[in-house]
Parts: C-alpha cells; structure tokens; sequence
C-alpha cells in the first residue's frame, strides 16, 4: 500500500497570548510545529503500516524551505520518506490554489492508494483543501474520520463524524481521508527515528518541476484574498462577582440575569 | 466565458439530516433575503435528495423566493461526491452570484469539492457577511488561528462568490405558510451519482442528550473540577438549566468525558445563547470555540482568568462552594 500524508507548518496558536491592554496578539517566539491534526493522519498512517509491512509513507508540505523541519519531524516518527514542495511561486495561495498545487506534485508522485490530511490547519482552519485535492483529483473522500473499521486491497471503510453521532461510510481506493483528534494518540519520535531523519536527503519540487499552471498557482490561481485582518476586539462590559461571600455572589448573579431577562 | 454581471441570484444550500431541513439552512436563509434585497436579487434555495418535497415547501414557508429541487432515488444519503456533481450542475445552470451553506459536517465535506469543479473561492466558516455598496461584492469576515484574528475575505474576479457561515450567528428566518413561490425541477442522472462510496449505516451518539451544536444553553467544566466524579456538579447544573453538557478539552484528554463534549477549535464550535464556562481557563483554543455564545457566564477561582475577559458575567470563587448553591436557588426559579 502507498499512502501520502499531506501536513502543514503552522504557527502553535497555543503560545500565542493576546494583550489585553492593547488587544493585539504576542506572537514573539510563537513557534513553527507540525499542524496538530496532521498528526493524527502520520499516526494512523503509521498504524496501517503496521497491520501490512509493505506499506510506504510519504508526508508531502507544500511551504518555504524551513518547512523541511515538519517533514524532517514526521520522519521521525517513522514517516519513511518526504517531498518539500516549495516555489516562491505558491506565495499567496488561497485554499483552491494550495489544492491545485498539492494534487498536481501527487500526480507527479506516481500511483496511490490513500491520500491522508488533518482535519484542518490551526491557522487558517478552514478543512478545505482536503476535499480540494480530491476533486482535482477525482477521486471519493471520507472526512473528519474517527475510526477505520477496515482497509482491503480496493476498499476502505471508516466512520464519519458527524454532529449528532458518526456515519459508516465505505468506498474505493485510491481516496482521501481527513483526520479528527479522535481518531488515535499520535506517538512521540524515536531516537533512532530522529537520527534516522536528521541524514535523510528530502527533495524539493518546484512549480515547473511538478508541471504547475501558473495561472493556477499562487496569487494569480487564488479567487479569495484578505482584504483586511484584524484583532477581534473584547468589549464586553462585564460585570464581575467578587465578594467573600460566595452566597452574595449568587444572588447578585441571578438578580442581574433576571433583570436582563435571560433567566 | 461568462461575465460576472451574469451571476444573479443569492443561493441558499438546504442542509438536510434525518429528513429535516436542518435549522442553520433558516439562518442563512433570513441573512440571504437581506443580501438579496441590498442587492436587489432574488433567494434562492437549492435541496438535493430523494423524497425531499416536502422541504421544498418548507423552504418556501422560510422565505425562499424560489428553489430548486434535485431528488433521485440513490440520494438518501449524503455522498460529498454526487451531492457536488449536482450542485455544479445547478451553478452552471442558474449561475448564482452568492451561494451560502452552513459551516457544518456536510457543507465543509461538499463546497471545497464544488469550489474546485466551478473554480471559485470558498471562505470557509464566517461570522459575517455584508455587501459592499460600491461594487457589490460580497465582505466575508471569519475568525482565523483559533479566533486570534479577524479576516474579510473577498472574490473579486469569480462568480458565485461562496462561503460557508457558522451556525447560530443569525437568526432563523420566520415561518408562515401563506408563503408563495416557485419550485423548479433540477433534472439529475445517474452520471451524477457516484457508483463506488456507499453510506452503510448512521450510529447516533447517546451520551449526549441534547446536541451540542444546536443547545442554547450550554454548562461547560474544566481542569478546576479536578477529577470526573465531580462532573456530577456540572451535570445537576445542566439539567436544572435545561442545557447540554460541554467541557474543555484536558477533560476529554484525562477521559473524563467523550469527545462529543470537546468545546473549542480541536472541538466543536457552539453558540448558545447562555454559555457556563466553570473552572476553564480560558486559553485561546477553547474561547475559539465558544466565544460567539449570547450570554457567558464564568466561574473561576483565579480573578486573571482570560475566560473572564469574554465573559458578561464573572463569579471568582470557589466553583465546589458556587456550583452546588447556584443550582440549588436555580431550581427554586
Ligand atoms: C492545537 C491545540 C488545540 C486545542 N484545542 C482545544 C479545544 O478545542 N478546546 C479546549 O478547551 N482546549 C483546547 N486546547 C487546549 C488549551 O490550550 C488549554 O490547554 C485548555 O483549554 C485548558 O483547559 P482548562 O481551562 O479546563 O484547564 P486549565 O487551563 O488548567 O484551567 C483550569 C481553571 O480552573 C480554575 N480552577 C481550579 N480550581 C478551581 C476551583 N476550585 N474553583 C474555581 N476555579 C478553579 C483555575 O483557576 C483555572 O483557570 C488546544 C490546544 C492546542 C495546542
Ligand atoms: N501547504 C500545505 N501543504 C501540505 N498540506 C497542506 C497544506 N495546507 C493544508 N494542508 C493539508 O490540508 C489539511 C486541511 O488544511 P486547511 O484546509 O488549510 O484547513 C491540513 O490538515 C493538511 O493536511
């Protein structure tokens, strides 16, 4: 089985703090990390492979060149090998173009059988490139998985969170999955896998390499832009509780939402 | 190719589960009647299925001036892959100028797919949607990186313009079925269906009594309460509130509760009109998740807790002595 793993850099938004006094983000030595949810796609990739042994995995970024340092990471958990798409050319990617851009060096890859992806990424959130790889590549998806109840040679089966519980989806192969935080508890990286990802030689593809249209690639293959970005502003005239007395407390509580009629 | 003043028409995806239209699809429904009226346009509602003639009535009730109908015998169940096939197929035809669907399961599963066969941008997930009177494009502001920063996202030079809108930031459009309109047929064949995903079966998650995503008021508890047992405390508030049970997300991690629970951007979004947040800090990942909430009400020890920078309504204090007395004089209300 060939699967490929699609993760992305991201800023860990969990070290960001924000200012309340002059209500912007710190993001001074916020890191860069592997985006959460794609790890659970390495791990559950990493997991298949164990089941079947002849299993390949690739993890593919598309990004600057310091995004080798995500791909060098996910090796060591046992990612066997990478591929760092990268152009200045993709600068300004909107989700189609990303998803243009990551189909067209999976097409330059050669043959298939699952295309794996986080959920999301934490800084855009937006879970649509998955799905976007999977149109320009036509073929069926399975999102947000929870579980994989089975893979054969031609089919998968896998359950599907939804809002109010899961649905049991099954379909053919090659497909794409999309990967929830439910799904497993991604490993930490081995010694020997860190050594063993330090000496690997990870190639970079650029936009001619993979035979992009650059009408289709970065900021010209992008319908959306940011037309403007801003720090959501807290402005709630909070009233605040704070009396010894936890009983007063209560009552100023309930009075005040009775008084504005929620309650 | 089509020229963009050839795009007409706000289009409204109607999102359906258990044979219901699903109430996020009412929300966009009133903020699309009010797009359309700026724009001078009509609503248009879309409802793909089989056996769906009764939620193109209902669509109508809701304020629809016209929908569209695409019902085939193999739609029972939604398949990302058909349902965007079809959904092409009806841009292509009645060419919208906006199309709204809701931030959901499905809508996120089939727009992406939709956006790459008609190529146009998807703003994924938006809080708000506005018209800029000078040109008539559509201003789609979401929330980015876990609720940190504000964006407004535009599609200058594609039709339709499309973005998916988190539920519960609107109000639901009124119902009166003196309602006229149009409903027109959208022809579907079995080149549309996808012939390899099949949906086999749905399993419903029991432990959550009311549905997190759709619960208008919602009691959450955090790493204060210290260990499961005192979860009862959140539970005995929930019920005499009426509300569902939310939690952060080391409660789900220490397996205290399901995942279901997880409220926050790992988690899922809420909009409650009163949202609880007792012994949660607060960190940027959770408030992601909860924050668009009407009415927050906060219980925390620690009077610096960020929670209480969005909250309208602060108790500091001890949650073990608050929570217990709080439930006790509610259940006197
Ligand atoms: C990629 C990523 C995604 C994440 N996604 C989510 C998510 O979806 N949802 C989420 O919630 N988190 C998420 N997190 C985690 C998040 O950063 C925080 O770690 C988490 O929200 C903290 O949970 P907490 O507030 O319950 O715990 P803590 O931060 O430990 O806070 C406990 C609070 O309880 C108070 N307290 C303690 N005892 C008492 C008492 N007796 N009475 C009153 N108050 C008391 C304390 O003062 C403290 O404020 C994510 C993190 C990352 C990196
Ligand atoms: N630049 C990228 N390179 C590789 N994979 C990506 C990239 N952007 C997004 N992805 C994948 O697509 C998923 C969804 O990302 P998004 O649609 O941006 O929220 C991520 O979890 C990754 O698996």
């Amino acid at each position: 089985m060939k699967i490929i793993v699609c993760i992305k850099q991201t800023p860990d938004t969990s070290e960001m703090k924000f200012d309340a006094e002059s209500k912007t983000i710190i993001r001074d030595g916020v890191e860069n990390i592997v985006n959460p949810f794609d790890l659970y796609a390495v791990e559950e990739a990493l997991r298949i492979k164990q089941e079947r042994p002849d299993t390949v995995i690739t993890a593919i970024t598309m990004g600057p060149p310091s995004a080798e340092n995500v791909l060098r990471e996910v090796m060591s958990m046992g990612v066997d090998d990478a591929i760092l798409i990268t152009d200045k050319a993709f600068a300004a990617s909107d989700t189609l173009a990303t998803s243009y851009t990551l189909a067209t060096a999976i097409k330059k890859m050669g043959d298939y059988d699952l295309l794996m992806f986080g959920k999301q990424a934490i800084d855009g959130d937006t879970a649509q490139v998955g799905p976007g790889v999977a149109e320009f590549l036509n073929i069926p998806q399975i999102t947000f998985i929870r579980k994989i109840v089975e893979i054969t040679d031609t089919n998968i089966t896998a359950q599907r969170a939804i809002e109010d519980g899961y649905e049991i989806i099954e379909t053919t192969l090659p497909c794409v999955l999309t990967c929830i935080k439910e799904l497993n508890e991604p490993r930490l990286p081995s010694l020997r896998g860190k050594m063993k990802a330090k000496k690997a030689e990870i190639p970079s593809w650029n936009a001619e390499f993979i035979g992009a249209d650059t009408e289709q690639i970065g900021f010209k293959g992008s319908p959306t832009f940011v037309k403007k970005a801003f720090t959501p502003s807290i402005d709630k005239q909070n009233m605040v509780f704070s009396d010894e007395d936890p009983e007063k407390n209560i009552d100023m509580l309930i009075d005040a939402l009775k008084s504005k009629k929620i309650i | 190719m089509t020229e963009l003043n050839e795009y007409k028409g706000v289009m409204i995806y109607g999102e359906h589960a258990h044979g219901k239209i699903e109430p996020v699809t009412f929300e966009l429904i009133a903020k699309g009647r009010q797009l359309a009226k700026t724009l001078g346009v009509e609503t248009i509602a879309v409802v793909i299925g089989n056996n769906i003639d009764e939620m193109a009535n209902e669509l109508i009730y809701r304020g629809a001036d016209r929908v569209i109908k695409a019902s085939f015998d193999k739609l029972d169940h939604f398949i990302s892959t058909s349902y965007s096939n079809i959904m092409a197929g009806i841009i292509e035809k009645y060419k919208p100028e906006i199309i709204l669907a809701g931030s959901t399961t499905t809508g996120r599963a089939l727009f992406p797919r939709v956006a790459v066969k008609v190529r146009t941008g998807l703003t994924a997930d938006c809080t708000e949607l506005e018209i800029d009177e000078k040109d008539r494009k559509l201003l789609q502001t979401r929330p980015a990186a876990g609720g940190t920063i504000m964006a407004t996202i535009v599609c200058p030079n594609t039709r339709p313009q499309m973005a998916t809108v988190r539920h519960k930031v609107f109000k639901e459009a009124e119902r009166d079925e003196n309602r006229k309109g149009t409903i027109e047929i959208f022809e579907v064949n079995s080149g549309m269906i996808d012939a390899v995903t099949v949906f086999k079966q749905f399993v419903k998650d029991e432990t959550q009594t009311i549905n997190l995503t759709e619960a208008d008021i919602i009691v959450s508890g955090g790493r204060g309460l210290k260990c499961p047992e005192h979860f009862k405390l959140i539970e005995e508030l929930a019920n005499v509130m009426g509300g569902a049970v939310g939690a952060s997300r080391p409660v789900i991690d220490e397996g205290w509760l399901p995942y279901s629970h997880q409220v926050g951007q790992t988690g899922k979004t809420v909009s409650a009109k009163i949202y609880v947040a007792i012994g949660i800090s607060g960190a940027i990942q959770h408030l992601a998740g909860m924050k668009s909430s009407d009415t927050i009400i906060a219980i925390n020890k620690d009077p610096n807790a960020p929670i209480f920078q969005v909250a309208d309504y602060c108790i500091v204090g001890d949650l073990f002595q608050i929570v217990p007395m709080l439930t006790k004089k509610l259940k006197k209300i």
